[in-house]
């Protein structure tokens, strides 16, 4: 994103623009190149970044405790309590470990994933019900056998529900993670705040709606092809 | 922003700093307070009826599950952001971003809550001769109530959480402690952070009595202790 | 049952299969070569019918097109359409419907013995009933050595060649054929368990027309006719609900003889 000033523009600027109305569509085209295309590319890396690598961890972190029990109740009290810290203060908490860069908003986004991510999983993995587990054992599957094709595939619904509410969260703490580091969406809402200048933070908020809308929608769609059972419908 | 030297010490300053400013603190907490409290009263207002009638007639099951999802899609940086275009700057933009954030997650819990009480109640209530208003009076809310309180729970955590960004848009609160590094040193931002936790600890214990005090004895069995499920966002 | 295919393992003692004890099996393999069934049937629920059924034979690397007829010969030995139901998901199907499918799947395989669980108590009257009717077509046709476990007796009596009565706590009381048991039950248990009714029990095990009858000049105009394949319980209530002592066996328009009702106390009568 440049750092192309704003307000400079009111000498030749648009009326829109003078007058800072709510949305300027010219200055948007003009701009879009530079400021919003930017950002929203950049924002979707963040996200992507955030939340494969959640994944990936919360994923081996709940195989763990899907086999030995007793990881479940410390975890889940650490989530409750890191979810009331508001992410504006854990981003500038982790700027002195991580730097002013991008590796502290994605140390914070994951976190954050893998509160939801941890948990879904986990539930998941404890989805399948006993008496498909016994039919599987009695069949002559090998544990492994009974893991990737009964269990895992029957934890795939809370999997797919916990990336889908992980992957809109990361989108909207993303866009506050550009208070330390103006990476993202939340960069040019944070500069269009501080400037006054309305168009751009509407813009780039309705960017970033947009795109939390899309990815979810999108999600779905996934989860629906992976699960046809789910939705099978009972023939008249 | 410049970044500060980590020191694990940061912490005990946070507490201390909590200590030297109590006045600040103070103020900025019932502040903070008074504006979630403010949010979520009116949301109830809109969400409750709205959802408990839905889930009474059965109807609408594809507006109020998706105005859930569509709600939690929603970032909500970019929704405080529209709440400063259209009200400018003060409480009320605040609070009406924390309304359009914490009403969808009450409706839809209401929604699903209230249509999914035991048909055979619903049934037996029906053919007792109650009338529609008695059914939802004395059956159909009762048995629901469960749910109903873990939406607004979730939904109060959230607005609790969240209206920390009001600090961004002059809104108050203790937000304003938050964005403000630069005066009140990591320590007084982590102290901040540290009395909105308190303070959503508090919200929800209170809501948890007083979910308590009003189901019915028969129901009580256990009140969920302080525990997000894992449709909760962290704070944006 | 389930130390059979070691579901459960043995402290004490031994099963043996071809012979071969199943403590020296291993145990997948074991398990591979046996058929379970039960009670609430347990099938996958994100596989088709289809996939459900071959689970065994893909198991065994069974070739591809082999898997693909022994699906079908099963669905429709289980008088499920194959075409209709291969691709239809559980949630799909009916309690009744699934419970085939179970069994279908679990002779996938083709294994020697199966073993069912209380495989139809899940299920209505009226479709257990039929289901247990259609069990007994399927040994006709199928012929595997089945275990089966039951808390009802008219079920065991009806489907089974052999009972083993076994008392609370797993002493085995008494095993033998349905008839033995209910001409002669071992003890006030068995007599217990087997009812008060069991003369009517013993009689709906035998044809009218496995017994010697008596001339068909002894009955009278008004008599009730039966048909050769209906039980002596069906005459025995037949003659009592027309007050009849007597009736005749027809094969068709047929007469094949006289049955009296002193001829099935006769038969009742201890020998």
């Amino acid at each position: 994103m440049t750092s192309e000033p704003v307000i400079p523009d009111f000498g030749q600027g648009s009326d829109c623009v003078r007058e800072d109305r709510f949305f300027c569509w010219d200055w948007t085209q003009q701009h879009w190149d530079d400021t919003f295309q930017p950002a929203l590319v950049e924002h979707i890396e963040l996200t992507l970044i955030a939340v494969s690598i959640g994944f990936v961890i919360s994923f081996a972190l709940a195989l763990l405790a899907y086999r030995v029990r007793r990881f479940d109740a410390p975890i889940g009290a650490l989530s409750g309590f890191l979810y009331t810290i508001p992410s504006l203060a854990l981003f500038q908490l982790l700027v002195p470990v991580t730097g002013l860069t991008v590796t502290t908003v994605e140390v914070a986004l994951v976190s954050y994933t893998m509160l939801v991510l941890f948990r879904n999983i986990l539930e998941g993995l404890r989805a399948a019900p006993p008496d498909v587990r016994e039919a599987a054992r009695a069949m002559g599957l090998s544990p492994r056998q009974s893991f990737l094709r009964v269990e895992l595939p029957l934890a795939l619904p809370a999997i797919l529900a916990g990336l889908r509410i992980a992957t809109v969260m990361t989108i909207s703490l993303a866009t506050v993670g550009a208070f330390v580091v103006p990476e993202g969406l939340g960069a040019p809402i944070f500069s269009g705040l501080r400037e006054f200048f309305q168009t751009k933070f509407v813009v780039a908020g309705a960017l970033a709606v947009a795109l939390a809308l899309v990815a979810d929608a999108l999600l779905v769609l996934v989860g629906r092809a992976l699960t046809p059972w789910a939705h099978a419908r009972r023939p008249a | 922003m410049t970044a500060e030297t980590f020191r694990p010490g940061v912490f005990v300053d946070a507490v201390r700093f909590v200590g030297d400013n109590p006045h600040l603190i103070l103020d900025k907490t019932l502040e903070h307070l008074q504006l979630s409290l403010i949010a979520i009263v009116i949301s109830l207002v809109i969400a409750l009826p709205v959802g408990v009638i839905l889930g009474h007639l059965h109807r609408g099951s594809f507006l109020a599950i998706n105005l859930g999802n569509v709600g939690r899609a929603l970032p909500s940086l970019a929704v405080i952001a529209f709440g400063l275009a259209i009200f400018g700057i003060g409480h009320a933009n605040v609070i009406f971003a924390l309304v359009v954030l914490a009403v969808p997650p009450i409706v839809t819990n209401a929604y699903v809550a209230v249509d999914g009480v035991e048909p055979d109640a619903v049934e037996a209530a029906r053919g007792m001769g109650m009338s529609p208003a008695q059914m939802l009076q004395r059956v159909e809310i009762p048995l629901a109530l469960p749910l109903i309180f873990a939406g607004i729970r979730t939904a109060s955590l959230y607005v609790v959480a969240t209206a920390t960004l009001a600090g961004i848009v002059g809104g108050g609160g203790l937000g304003d402690i938050i964005v403000n590094q630069a005066s009140y040193r990591l320590a007084g931002v982590v102290g901040a952070a540290l009395c909105v936790s308190g303070l959503a600890f508090l919200v929800d214990a209170l809501l948890a009595a007083a979910q308590r005090a009003v189901t019915p004895p028969g129901l009580r069995g256990r009140v969920p202790s302080f525990e997000p499920d894992s449709v909760t966002r962290a704070a944006g | 049952m389930k130390m059979v295919n070691r579901l459960v393992e043995l402290d004490e003692g031994d099963v043996l299969l071809d012979d071969r004890s199943v403590r020296t099996l291993d145990e997948t393999q074991l398990r591979r070569s046996v058929g379970y069934v039960i009670q609430q049937v347990g099938l996958f629920p994100h596989m088709t019918v289809g996939d459900n059924v071959a689970v065994v034979p893909r198991l065994l690397q069974w070739p591809k097109a082999r898997i693909a007829g022994r699906v079908d010969e099963l669905l429709q030995l289980m008088g499920l359409e194959p075409a209709e139901f291969r691709d239809r998901y559980p949630s799909q199907l009916s309690g009744g419907q699934r419970q085939r499918v179970g069994i279908a799947r679990a002779l996938a395989g083709d294994p020697g013995v199966l073993l069912m669980d209380e495989p139809f108590g899940a299920l209505d009257p009226i479709t257990r009933t039929r289901l247990q009717g259609e069990f007994l077509r399927l040994q006709d046709a199928v012929r595997k050595t089945v275990l089966f476990v039951t808390h009802d007796i008219d079920e065991a009596v009806r489907v089974g060649d052999r009972i083993a009565i076994l008392r609370e706590g797993g002493e085995l009381v008494q095993y033998d054929t349905p008839n033995a048991i209910l001409s002669h039950p071992a003890d006030d248990f068995v007599a217990q368990l087997v009812g008060a009714d069991r003369g009517l029990k013993l009689l709906a095990l035998h044809r009218v027309d496995e017994v010697e009858l008596e001339p068909v000049s002894l009955a009278g105009e008004d008599d009730p006719r039966v048909d050769a394949s209906a039980t002596l319980r069906d005459a025995l209530s037949l003659m009592l609900t027309e007050a009849a002592t007597h009736c005749v066996v027809t094969n068709g328009t047929r007469p094949l003889g006289t049955l009296s009702l002193d001829r099935i106390a006769e038969l009742l009568a201890p020998r």
